[in-house]
């Protein structure tokens, strides 16, 4: 059901977001945005043979915040880590069929947790 | 499923009392007042010049004081800007509260590009200007002061007497953003020293496209419409002759009712205020004894506004935020990002609140309504929070100190 300046596809995932949650001993966390500025995002992943097998989120933030974070835990679930790293903010917004003009950082967000989780990722894992 | 409007602060339904008045000026009296050689603008100039009475009795002003406009947003420009220009070449100074409206505030871009300077006057946590904070700011170069009467988002009434007395001793014109609280509170220009003063028709259940601006006698404003000697020449441009009407028939209405309205919304304003208490981490924004009648607001930590009101809403509540996130959705700037700028002024962490949300009650509820809102709110609260990362790691941090 569309409410607002929102697709029903941003509504579905707001009103029932997918992989809310933690994953305990993640193999990358990362975690994007300040409350101050309105939306804030922590993404875990669990990686095992360089594919992701698991994604969870918590999010502070508007509908658009919420339903990204939701739509991107479910593009990224069964990636490599390469494709996973490929996801940019236009790919979550489509799959969202689009987000208003002035929501695009919410979806540029979670990009940008994606990136930053996949980097602890790398960290932790090198040598 | 019930639907409950709690968002009155942003416009109220029309009176049908009220649309019945206006409706005979669409169809049959079409007449232009300033075309009144004849019967068709004869009668929409007495139209006009009967609502211009009606608006002036609400207040307690002269017919001849009151200026139409399209609405709060024009009077507030032109009583910014007219006031500034027609104050003279010697006064380039203008003084303002931290809280005032988008049309009062950005009214005085224009100035400060012209050299003008601004003083902005703080308030108190409970959003209250100081009027001795006035008194040190008027300067013999002011020339205007622009304090509003009620703030919407917050819901708190401005000492506008003192403030007044204070502007007249100081000889500087005052203007009054009176858009939130006429035709709710009493708002009278023979109690308040008020120079201008701005009405809004669809904020006391008359139409939208109707305002008006108070002038007093004698004040000076240079017009922002050029054209025709509508409005005293204030205002060019034909009147909205059915939305007038209409602002005359909701005065009216209005002064009649009030102190009716005001006793039912404080009633329901009680019930909601008190049941808001069983939430945690509830905080209550403006003054908790001067504020409008039925107007609720408050902020919930770990909780963004924006999704607090979608949730309201699928649960058929409407009230309304003056978050970052959903302010910005109207918005198209960076400033918008940030928290409201009323709760900057009050003092509200920005790292902890994004979200204020006010519910602004009107003659229509009821307590089933309210009731309504009080059921659906712990659950939203609870869902919201159970998603938040900032929640988390409040609770984290509870364990770990206890």
């Amino acid at each position: 059901m569309a409410a607002g300046p929102y697709s029903e596809k941003v509504m579905d995932h707001f009103m029932n977001p997918r992989n809310v949650g933690e994953i305990e001993s993640a193999d990358g966390i990362g975690e994007v945005g300040n409350p101050a500025c309105g939306d804030m995002m922590r993404l875990y992943l669990k990686i095992d043979e360089g594919k992701v097998v698991d994604a969870k989120f918590r999010t502070f933030g508007c509908g658009a915040a919420i339903a990204s974070s939701s739509m991107l835990t479910e593009m990224i679930k069964g990636k490599t880590v390469d494709e996973a790293r490929a996801i940019t903010n236009q790919h979550v917004s489509d799959a969202l069929d689009g987000l208003p003009a002035v929501k695009i950082h919410c979806s540029v967000m979670a990009e940008q947790a994606v990136k930053s989780a996949l980097d602890d990722y790398v960290k932790k894992h090198a040598g | 499923m019930t639907k409950a409007f709690f968002d009155h602060i942003s416009t109220t339904p029309l009176d049908p009392g009220v649309f019945e008045a206006m409706r005979p000026y669409f169809l049959d009296q079409y007449g232009n007042p300033s075309s009144h050689i004849h019967d068709q603008g004869q009668a929409a100039l007495r139209a006009v010049d009967q609502a211009r009475a009606e608006v002036a009795a609400l207040i307690g002003a002269k017919a001849g004081e009151i200026v139409f406009t399209s609405g709060a947003t024009e009077s507030n420009n032109l009583a910014v800007l007219g006031a500034a220009e027609g104050a003279g070449a010697g006064k380039r100074h203008v003084v303002v509260s931290d809280v005032e409206h988008f049309s009062v505030m950005n009214a005085l871009i224009p100035l400060r590009n012209a050299g003008y300077e601004v003083t902005v006057l703080p308030v108190d946590r409970n959003g209250v200007v100081d009027p001795d904070a006035v008194r040190k700011a008027l300067r013999a170069d002011t020339a205007l002061l622009s304090v509003m009467h009620a703030n919407s988002e917050i819901g708190t009434i401005e000492p506008v007497g003192p403030i007044g007395r204070i502007a007249r001793e100081a000889g500087v014109t005052f203007h009054v953003d009176a858009t939130a609280s006429a035709g709710h509170i009493p708002v009278d220009v023979r109690e308040i020293p008020a120079d201008l003063l701005t009405l809004s028709a669809h904020n006391f259940y008359g139409p939208k496209g109707a305002g008006a601006l108070f002038l007093r006698e004698g004040t000076k404003v240079t017009p922002r419409a050029f054209g025709g000697f509508q409005e005293m020449g204030y205002r060019a441009g034909t009147e909205n002759v059915p939305a007038v009407v209409g602002m005359g028939a909701a005065a009216i209405l209005a002064g009649r009712e009030m102190g009716a309205w005001a006793e039912h919304l404080s009633g329901l304003g009680k019930t909601l205020w008190d049941g808001l208490a069983a939430i945690p981490m509830l905080h209550y924004t403006g003054h908790p004894s001067e504020r409008l009648p039925g107007h609720v607001s408050f902020w919930v930590e770990h909780v963004e506004g924006e999704s607090l009101l979608l949730f309201l809403n699928m649960k058929g509540v409407m009230a309304a935020s003056g978050s970052a996130c959903s302010s910005n959705l109207r918005g198209h700037d960076e400033e918008d990002l940030v928290a409201s700028p009323v709760l900057r002024a009050i003092g509200v962490p920005s790292d902890i609140c994004t979200g204020s949300i006010t519910f602004s009650l009107g003659k229509g509820n009821t307590a089933d309504e309210v009731r309504l809102a009080l059921d659906a709110l712990p659950g939203i609260v609870e869902r919201l929070r159970a998603m938040s990362p900032t929640y988390l790691d409040y609770q984290k941090r509870q364990v770990k100190g206890g």
